[in-house]
């Protein structure tokens, strides 16, 4: 790399890249700081006079699809994980892109997943250019490594909704995998062979992108319903044998952890809202697929129906423990943002109040508001944690990409935003002086969870005086680390990261948090 | 490193490594007469503590008297005690070690446990899988048992001997008390020359037949609490695991007043009788109800045998509050969720305390009153009726219930 680079320290005291891939950047301002202005972007008007009266859009192949949308050199090209590691569809069309002898190409997945490290050779060969979206296994470290042209740019999936709409990326083309749809481009998600629930993370780069097409190895005749995608967004559609490995899309049964110390840090979680006067008729929560947060929704459940308490709505990734909840009267809704296993993707298939939601609904930072500030709880996992609350999701302590931002940032927006972690991993401890990589600021934060005790920011008193006198262990954050400390054998030496950003981190407003340095 | 220990020097190893593998580490030694200690290390976590792994190597190799090995280390996020424990196992294995032990840092000892503490709940622990020690205390048994007898396998005993003392030294369990399940004798006294030192509250005798077997435990570890001057109580608690033991139970529970309860093994007892252990223990009841009236003829604690299925929580209550009917006043577990279940088994109902209250306010009224006779409404109290309610109320508060 020749090029310098200009480096600013942002709000957060982070030294993040001014310019990124040719676009400048405003440094991170502080939370609710950044004022955005202008007007959203536009797809070109299309008339239907170019496409067929009869609705059949139907293409030989995705090379044939890619050539009438004129796919050329240096244009982006999109996918979602809707299908998560069982993905086929993705590499299909960046391999048809390569036959079309198409070069540096920037790759804008919603995530990238392990089953998808070929796109390592593409970027050698020249037909990837670099990736915006998360990294991690192989394709992680080989941006970490300094070996990816572009600089990698994570967001999450709120902020993926808000550069599209805000004109930051704009999608030449939106190759979408459907694991049902129609000859006219209407597609759905939790029908099908490859069912795997919401197709939401492909909704924005269906009304944005200049050009969109379908994929499905589950043709219907028109209409597909629901449709989840609408086919006045799409320009073709592309039947295909298979888009997926249904082993690897969904999870035939989610299973609770049997770690004890994870059920303690679960029964903790659950304690706690119970304590702190949040569960109560008519709150709302979210919690993800992980062991532990599985775990904390079954105590949870128990806790509720004991004290005979109701949620309004629940947020998904929606497991059969969200299912249960639904079927026995406990939610009113669940609000579905991807579904992780067979009985979710029944229940979204078959269940009006189960509804599948889009990162435009649930975590767009730059619209009239988003659902991530109404749930009252959310429970989230993290790497590491410092004293000040300041978490890190992204990177190994070591700085390796290990996570993609997901909706963790997003979800940073509820009323008690919870940290379900254990206090050390193997012998790593997770609170520590400074985060590795900051990925969400403390002041949003509220109460740290581990199998030795609950921390609760001081900045956040209303909490602490609803758990005074609580049999529940709360302790100071620097308790916890020094009792950790004593028994890891002192502090951990920090890793040095090197001097070039190999990756940033974006805030859900768009601007830069934090810097991934590439690794010597 | 003196010649003679020189002279049958061997190569050899300790602990474990893996994939599957956490909190330890495995160890590979290769002694020499010169050319001073050559370490290779790696480690899971060596960014962060790869140079504190290599400093305490030296360390542990200085004081143990290892002067000239070639040493290899593969860690797998163990915790320093273990790299300790594994260290000088490494270091004996090869015929070397006789300078100083290499102990680690120690924590506080909590209080010493009075001999009828509360012993609901004692939790298992593999002598030999250091992972599982250092959460242990946190999920709230009465009692953590470092286990050296059956879930270790022969050749690793002298590994975990040297693991469970530097646990005992190393490890706050809280308000746990400190069990160790020695081998059964002469095995058994090499583990008390081991542990013994770090004053464990209790120590569990296997396979006891006799009273003698019990008297020597006891002897042994007279001896050795008098050589390194500990003057706190170490309770004995001897395992019962065959027809003759049952038979012996009353002989064997008088040898020592350090005797704190008698237990059973009924993986054993079933088959030295040569029946079929099944949940709902109808196999045992003889031997367990002559236990625990053997154990209250002495005035000590009976406490039950461990249920084996951890998948099984409803059995696990149902054989709780059969065992507590029988007058047992614990059991064994295998795995944490167990503990609250077999607390709740063996908690007094809330009509058993309700009553036992009633009898104590009634009794001290009487002697408030200074009548020779309690009564309670128009019925009159035995003494032995008052003693009994005075007990519950005591362990109801104890469990924090009363």
């Amino acid at each position: 790399m020749t090029e310098r680079i200009e480096l600013a320290q942002n709000a957060a005291g982070r030294s993040v890249p001014t310019m990124v891939n040719g676009r400048p950047q405003i440094p991170f301002l502080g939370v609710a700081q950044y004022q955005p202005r202008g007007r959203k972007a536009a797809p070109p008007i299309c008339s239907s006079k170019d496409y067929p009266e009869n609705g059949d859009k139907r293409v030989a192949n995705l090379e044939t699809a890619l050539r009438n949308c004129g796919l050329r050199n240096g244009m982006v090209i999109s996918n979602h994980h809707h299908l998560r590691d069982g993905d086929q569809v993705a590499l299909m069309a960046l391999e048809a892109a390569a036959k079309l002898g198409v070069k540096d190409l920037m790759w804008f997945p919603s995530a990238s997943f392990p089953s998808q490290k070929a796109a390592i050779e593409l970027m050698q060969s020249g037909v990837i250019h670099h990736i915006e979206g998360s990294m991690n296994g192989p394709l992680g470290d080989y941006c970490t490594q300094g070996k990816m042209r572009g600089v990698g740019v994570l967001r999450s999936h709120g902020g993926r909704w808000q550069a599209i709409q805000d004109g930051e990326v704009h999608v030449d083309v939106a190759v979408i995998a459907a694991p049902t749809a129609d000859a006219f481009g209407n597609a759905d998600g939790s029908h099908g062979k490859s069912a795997c629930g919401s197709l939401g993370f492909a909704l924005a780069d269906s009304t944005y992108a200049d050009h969109v097409i379908v994929v499905t190895d589950n043709l219907v005749p028109f209409p597909c319903i629901p449709w989840q995608i609408q086919g006045n967004n799409v320009d073709y559609v592309v039947e295909v044998d298979s888009i997926g490995d249904p082993a690897k899309i969904v999870s035939g049964t989610t299973q609770i952890t049997r770690s004890p110390d994870r059920l303690r840090i679960a029964e903790f979680v659950a304690r706690f809202l119970r304590e702190a006067g949040i569960m109560r008729n008519g709150f709302s929560f979210q919690a993800g697929a992980g062991g532990i947060a599985l775990a904390f929704v079954d105590y949870l459940r128990r806790m509720m129906k004991e004290d005979g308490v109701k949620a309004r709505f629940v947020r998904g990734g929606s497991t059969k423990f969200l299912v249960e909840l639904l079927q026995e009267g406990l939610t009113d809704y669940i609000l579905d943002g991807q579904t992780f296993d067979l009985d979710g993707v029944k229940s979204i298939g078959s269940d009006p109040r189960h509804l599948a939601t889009s990162p435009f609904t649930s975590y767009n930072y730059h619209g009239k508001g988003n659902f991530a500030s109404l749930v009252d709880a959310v429970v989230l996992g993290a790497t590491e944690v410092d004293v000040h609350f300041n978490a890190n999701v992204v990177t190994h302590s070591d700085g390796r990409l290990l996570h993609g931002i997901g909706g963790w940032q997003n979800c940073l927006a509820a009323g008690c935003t919870i940290l379900a972690v254990p206090s050390f991993r193997d012998r790593i401890p997770v609170i520590i002086d400074q985060v590795t990589t900051l990925t969400g600021p403390g002041e949003l934060i509220d109460v740290v969870v581990t199998e030795r005790g609950i921390a609760i920011n001081p900045r956040r008193q209303d909490l602490l005086d609803a758990v005074k006198g609580s049999s529940l262990p709360i302790r100071p954050i620097q308790d916890i680390k020094a009792e950790v400390e004593r028994i890891c054998g002192g502090k951990p030496a920090r890793p040095k990261l090197g001097d070039r950003p190999v990756a940033v981190v974006k805030w859900v407003d768009g601007t830069v948090l934090d810097t991934i340095w590439q690794l010597s | 490193m003196n010649d003679t220990e020189l002279k049958t020097a061997r190569a050899a190893e300790a602990g474990h490594y893996g994939k599957d593998v956490r909190s330890d580490l495995h160890v590979s030694i290769e002694p020499r007469d010169s050319g001073g200690l050559e370490i290779t290390l790696e480690s899971r976590v060596g960014l962060y503590y790869g140079s504190s792994i290599l400093s305490q190597t030296r360390q542990v190799c200085g004081s143990l008297g290892v002067k000239h090995a070639r040493i290899s280390i593969h860690d797998e996020g163990a915790l320093p005690l273990v790299i300790s424990a594994r260290i000088e196992t490494a270091v004996k294995r090869a015929g070397l070690g006789s300078g100083q032990k290499a102990l680690p840092e120690k924590v506080a000892l909590p209080e010493p446990t009075p001999r009828d503490r509360l012993r609901r709940s004692r939790l298992y622990l593999p002598g030999s899988e250091p992972k599982y020690f250092i959460n242990a205390g946190l999920h709230g048994p009465d009692a953590i048992i470092l286990d050296l007898e059956d879930s270790v396998h022969h050749a690793e005993k002298d590994a975990a001997r040297i693991l469970v003392r530097n646990t005992l030294r190393a490890v706050d369990f809280g308000s746990c008390e400190r069990m160790v399940r020695i081998n059964q004798l002469p095995l058994g006294l090499q583990d008390l020359a081991e542990v013994i030192p770090e004053a464990p509250d209790l120590v569990l005798i296997p396979k006891v037949e006799t009273p003698e077997q019990v008297a020597e435990v006891d002897r042994t570890i007279g001896e050795l609490k008098a050589r390194d001057g500990i003057d706190r109580p170490i309770w004995l608690m001897p395992i019962l695991e065959s027809a003759l033991g049952i038979e012996n139970a009353f002989a064997i529970g008088t040898v020592t007043p350090n005797i704190a309860a008698l237990t059973i093994g009924l993986e054993d007892y079933t088959a030295d009788v040569g029946v079929v252990k099944t949940s709902e223990g109808r196999e045992s009841q003889y031997a367990r109800t002559r236990l625990v009236n053997a154990a209250k003829a002495v005035g000590i604690q009976a406490i039950d045998s461990v249920f084996s299925d951890v998948g099984d929580m409803e059995g696990l209550r149902h054989w709780g509050e059969n065992s507590r009917a029988l007058g047992f006043e614990g059991m064994g577990c295998i795995h944490p969720s167990q503990i609250p279940v077999i607390h709740e088994a063996f908690a007094p109902s809330q009509i058993e305390i309700e009553k036992a209250l009633k009898i104590v306010a009634a009794f001290e009224e009487a002697q408030k009153r200074r009548l020779g006779v309690v009564s309670l409404g128009s019925k009159m109290i035995d003494p032995p009726v008052v003693e009994r309610a005075r007990k519950l109320v005591a362990r109801a508060k104890a469990m924090g219930r009363a």
